[in-house]
Order: structure tokens, then C-alpha cells, then sequence
């Protein structure tokens, strides 16, 4: 008979940000099933949402993901706007592409930061939290918050973006630029870090498709697919860039289609900075009458979605939140199988899950269905698999 | 009790709880290990288990699963243990009080002894927060 073993890994984990239990099943080294127990996070937003009034609900969805704060209420924005037929002045529209640009800078940022301490190089994790620094500082320039910049309102954005910030968001921005580079020089290139990461949690373009994965979990795996091109909102028509695509599907080209985007969005925000028209940065919105309407964001992470049905009175009858971990964390369970328990750790984080929504995870012993691993056990055994690597690599030269 | 104390005021090794937060006081926590902060510099660390910790940080509203889990963590921390609640949401719940999934406060579960109201906080708050938490503890030892 085989000898299955759990490993918990979760709730309380020391990294990640969003509470989620992942149940791995594994026999000798092998994960050969796992278990996703969510829920931790449910603070019932949908509900709350319907007992507040059009303009708080942007605030409520705001607080859904700390990360994402401005593809909520973005899509929010646009589920409402497509609700009332609002038309958007051009300069919010510019305002709100650089807020939600920024938000994706500093988001893969954090994610390559918390990858990099998943396989063990702390270095990566403190420069790449280093160099997000100063985007927050942007942000409380603009927003006078470091998170949750409250910018999105129904009919435009509640703050400018002044002449005097301009230059120092540009200045930030070549900062950032540079130090892209050299993320791009030190992880793509080192051995180490490709043979750890190279064929491991390999997500093929078919189960990319049949697991609904959106965002750059998808990108990676080959599927063309992003909102911002296919179905365009705020200013995103208006400008040149490109969507990433890789072919691979492994954790390399994951990090690799982030690290791509880091430079796509730079050359948004910039493009965006030198357009900004002049004029009015919010229509009058005096009314909203009956119907439904469906906004869609591309999100750090994948597509967000919102719909949102009024019955004519100031608050939503049904609002419906569909984010992106939600579909990711489900490609898990085809992504970590197979693999071995010290890649898991590193493959549970590839996707970006959201852990405030998802933060649990254990190994489990099948046969005795003892748990005999924490979350912190398992990332020092992915530590411990790099340090290994690293000695057979310096012992090679 | 006062030289177990006193002994607390030299090097707070902290655990972290998130218990349903949106995870942007989270992120200003481990913010707080980063270059810009580095409050490794003043001997605080997050450790992985909270056999280990000095000091339990709440993020959050506790809903019905964090809320038993929550329980757990506080009976297993070696006593005297300091609880700090960060954020908005641990100190008073806000928006989500309304929340049928929300059923009471941080407070009501685990003894605090710290509040660090904003959302989220800036870490420069919470770096405050604790030293005031500190030079208290000094004036009971």
C-alpha cells in the first residue's frame, strides 16, 4: 500500500498576505493530490455592498484586496458607467490608467519580492520591496495614502494629478526603469535561479484553457488574453503597448511575463503623462436609473469583474465580484501534482494568489492523515532545495 | 511577572495573524522588514510559530473561521504575551460591522494591549505604536 502523507500548509502563514489552506497530499517526495480549503476571508462584501449607497460601495470594494485597490473600484466604476451610460471626461480616464499602471508596478514588484524569499534569495525580496518604495511614495503624493488610494469615483476621479507631481512621478519612473533592469540581469540570467525554476509547475495552454486561468498565469501558459486589449476601457486604446505572452508555462516564464510587464506599464504611465489632456476630471452624476451593467479590469493578477443591478433607488440590488485568485488558486490543482513538496511552495505562490483571501496550506500523511509540515517548514525546505543547487553549481565551475 | 517584563521590552519577536483582513496592513508589515524601515535593527523579527512570539499582531475582522483559529493561537502563546491590534478593522471593525459574517471584535476575543488605528497604517505608525507600547511596559517593571 503507498504511503501518503498530509502537509498542511496554512491558515496562519508568516508570508503571505491573504488567509487560504492548502491540504498537499503527497507520497515520498511526490505531490500526488491536493486540497484547497478557502473562506477564511469572507467578510460577505456582496451583501454589505447592497446596504450602501452607490458612492460608499466604491470605498467597501476598495477594501476587498489591499493589493488591488484600484481594480475594484475600477471595475466598479465601469460596471456603474456602463449602467447609467455615463460619459467620462478624458482626463480621468488618463488619471485613472496611471493609478491602475502604478498598482501593477508595485504589485508584481511584491510578488517578485515574496518569490525571491520563497526560493530562498532574501536579497531579491529586500530589493525588490526597496525599489516599491518609491512608487509609494507617488502614491502619497497624489492620494495622501501609501494603499487604498480611494482615486475612484462614478463619472471620473476624486483627485488631479497636478503639474508639480508630474515631474516627480517621471523621475520615480526612470528610477524604477533602471532598477527593472537589473532585476531583469540578475534573475534571468542566473543559473540557479533557472534551474529552480525552469520546468517546475509547468501549466500547459490546454489546462490554461480548461482551469479558466486569467491574467499573467495564463500569459505565461501561451493564451493570449488580456481586458485591456480585447475588451479596452479608461485609456488604454489611446496608447502603444504590448501584451506578454510566453510559451513555456513553467514558474520562469510566470516571473518572466512580470517582469516584461513592469516595462509595458512604465511605458504606459509615461505615454499617458505626456497625452494627459486638459480639462473637467469628473461628469456630474445626478442620477442612476434601473438596469445592470458589467465592468471588466485587468487586474495585477488577471481579470476582475463586476456587475452590478439597480432597481432606480441610490443602492445596488445585487452586486457580483469575481476575482482573479479565485480562478488561479484552482489551477494549483493541476500545477503542483506531480511535482515534489519542495517546488509546491514556490508553485502555490507562482500564481499570485491573494492570500488575505487564500493563506492556508498543509502537507498531510495519506495513510495516517497526520499533518507533518507547517507553511514555514515547507518554505525552508524550498530554501533548502536552492542552497543545494547553488553548491552544485559552484562545485561544476 | 515583572522580569518576564522586562525581559519583553529588549526584543519583541512578533507572529502574525491575519485574520480576513484586505491585506494592505499586512503588506505594511512586512514593509516594516524592508530596507527603508528594517525594524530588525531594533531586535523585532515575525517568526513562523507563535510558540516562538513575544507579541501576537491581529490583522483584520475576526469572521466565524478566524475567530476559533484566533482563540487557538492566543491558549498556545507562552505567557506573558502582548496582543496589538493593526489597522482599522482589528481595532473597531468599521464598514464590516454590518457584516452577517463579522460576528465580534478583535477585543472581545483576545486581550489587547496595543491600537494602531489608520488604513492601513503607515508604517511609520506602527514603528510609533510600539515604542509607546514598550516605554509602558518599562514603567510597570
Amino acid at each position: 500500500m503507498s504511503h501518503k502523507v498530509i502537509i498542511p500548509i496554512g491558515p496562519y502563514h508568516p508570508l503571505q498576505e491573504e488567509p487560504e489552506f492548502f491540504r498537499l497530499y503527497v507520497e515520498g517526495e511526490r505531490v500526488v493530490d491536493i486540497d484547497i480549503v478557502i473562506g477564511y476571508n469572507h467578510r460577505g462584501i456582496e451583501e454589505l455592498s447592497e446596504h450602501k449607497h452607490f458612492d460608499q460601495v466604491a470605498f467597501l470594494v476598495e477594501r476587498i484586496c489591499g493589493i488591488c485597490s484600484t481594480s475594484h473600484p475600477f471595475a466598479y466604476v465601469n460596471a456603474m458607467e456602463d449602467l447609467a451610460k455615463i460619459e467620462v471626461p478624458e482626463r480621468a480616464l488618463y488619471i485613472r490608467t496611471i493609478i491602475a499602471e502604478m498598482e501593477r508596478i508595485h504589485s508584481h514588484l511584491l510578488w517578485l519580492g515574496l518569490a525571491g524569499h520563497f526560493i530562498g534569495y532574501n536579497t531579491v525580496w529586500m530589493w525588490a520591496w526597496r525599489y516599491r518604495e518609491p512608487i509609494l511614495d507617488c502614491f502619497e503624493m497624489i492620494c495622501g495614502n501609501r494603499n487604498h488610494y480611494a482615486m475612484m469615483k462614478i463619472g471620473g476621479v476624486r483627485r488631479d494629478i497636478e503639474e508639480q507631481h508630474i515631474s516627480f512621478l517621471k523621475k520615480t519612473l526612470d528610477e524604477i526603469a533602471k532598477a527593472v533592469d537589473m532585476f531583469k540581469g540578475a534573475i534571468m540570467d542566473d543559473p540557479v535561479i533557472k534551474a529552480r525554476l525552469k520546468g517546475i509547475g509547468v501549466l500547459t495552454k490546454k489546462q490554461a484553457i480548461e482551469w479558466s486561468v486569467v491574467g499573467p498565469t495564463a500569459r505565461a501558459s501561451g493564451v493570449n488574453i488580456d481586458v485591456r486589449r480585447d475588451d479596452p476601457y479608461g485609456a488604454y486604446d489611446r496608447v502603444s503597448w504590448n501584451v506578454i505572452v510566453e510559451k513555456d508555462g513553467d514558474i520562469f516564464a510566470k516571473t518572466k511575463v512580470r517582469i516584461l510587464e513592469l516595462y509595458e506599464s512604465i511605458s504606459i504611465i509615461r505615454q499617458c503623462l505626456d497625452k494627459l489632456p486638459k480639462g473637467e476630471i469628473e461628469a456630474v452624476v445626478k442620477e442612476i436609473p434601473s438596469g445592470e451593467g458589467i465592468g471588466r479590469v485587468e487586474a495585477p493578477r488577471g481579470e476582475c469583474f463586476h456587475y452590478v443591478r439597480s432597481d432606480g433607488t441610490n443602492r445596488p440590488i445585487r452586486h457580483k465580484v469575481r476575482a482573479p485568485s479565485y480562478m488561479n488558486v484552482a489551477s494549483n490543482k493541476v500545477s503542483a501534482v506531480g511535482g515534489t513538496i519542495s517546488d509546491a511552495a514556490i508553485t502555490l505562490a507562482a500564481v499570485d494568489p491573494c492570500y488575505c483571501c487564500t493563506e492556508r496550506v498543509a502537507v498531510i500523511d495519506k495513510s495516517t492523515d497526520k499533518k507533518i509540515m507547517n507553511g514555514w517548514q515547507l518554505i525552508e525546505l524550498s530554501q533548502k532545495k536552492t542552497e543545494i543547487i547553488k553548491k552544485i553549481f559552484s562545485k561544476n565551475k | 511577572m515583572d522580569f518576564k517584563l522586562k525581559a519583553l521590552t529588549k526584543s519583541l519577536w512578533v507572529f502574525h495573524a491575519a485574520c480576513s483582513p484586505c491585506n494592505n496592513c499586512d503588506i505594511e508589515i512586512l514593509d516594516l522588514l524592508t530596507p527603508r524601515h528594517d525594524v530588525e535593527r531594533f531586535g523585532i523579527v515575525l517568526v513562523g510559530s507563535i510558540r516562538h512570539a513575544d507579541v501576537l499582531l491581529v490583522t483584520g475582522v475576526p469572521n466565524y473561521k478566524t475567530k476559533e483559529r484566533l482563540k487557538k493561537l492566543y491558549s498556545q502563546t507562552p505567557q506573558p504575551c502582548l496582543v496589538v491590534a493593526v489597522g482599522n478593522c482589528a481595532c473597531g471593525r468599521i464598514m464590516f460591522r454590518e457584516s452577517y459574517n463579522s460576528p465580534c471584535n478583535v477585543d472581545e476575543i483576545v486581550p489587547v494591549s496595543l491600537y494602531i488605528p489608520g488604513c492601513p497604517p503607515k508604517p511609520e505608525a506602527i514603528i510609533d505604536g510600539v515604542v509607546k507600547l514598550i516605554s509602558k511596559l518599562k514603567t510597570k517593571c
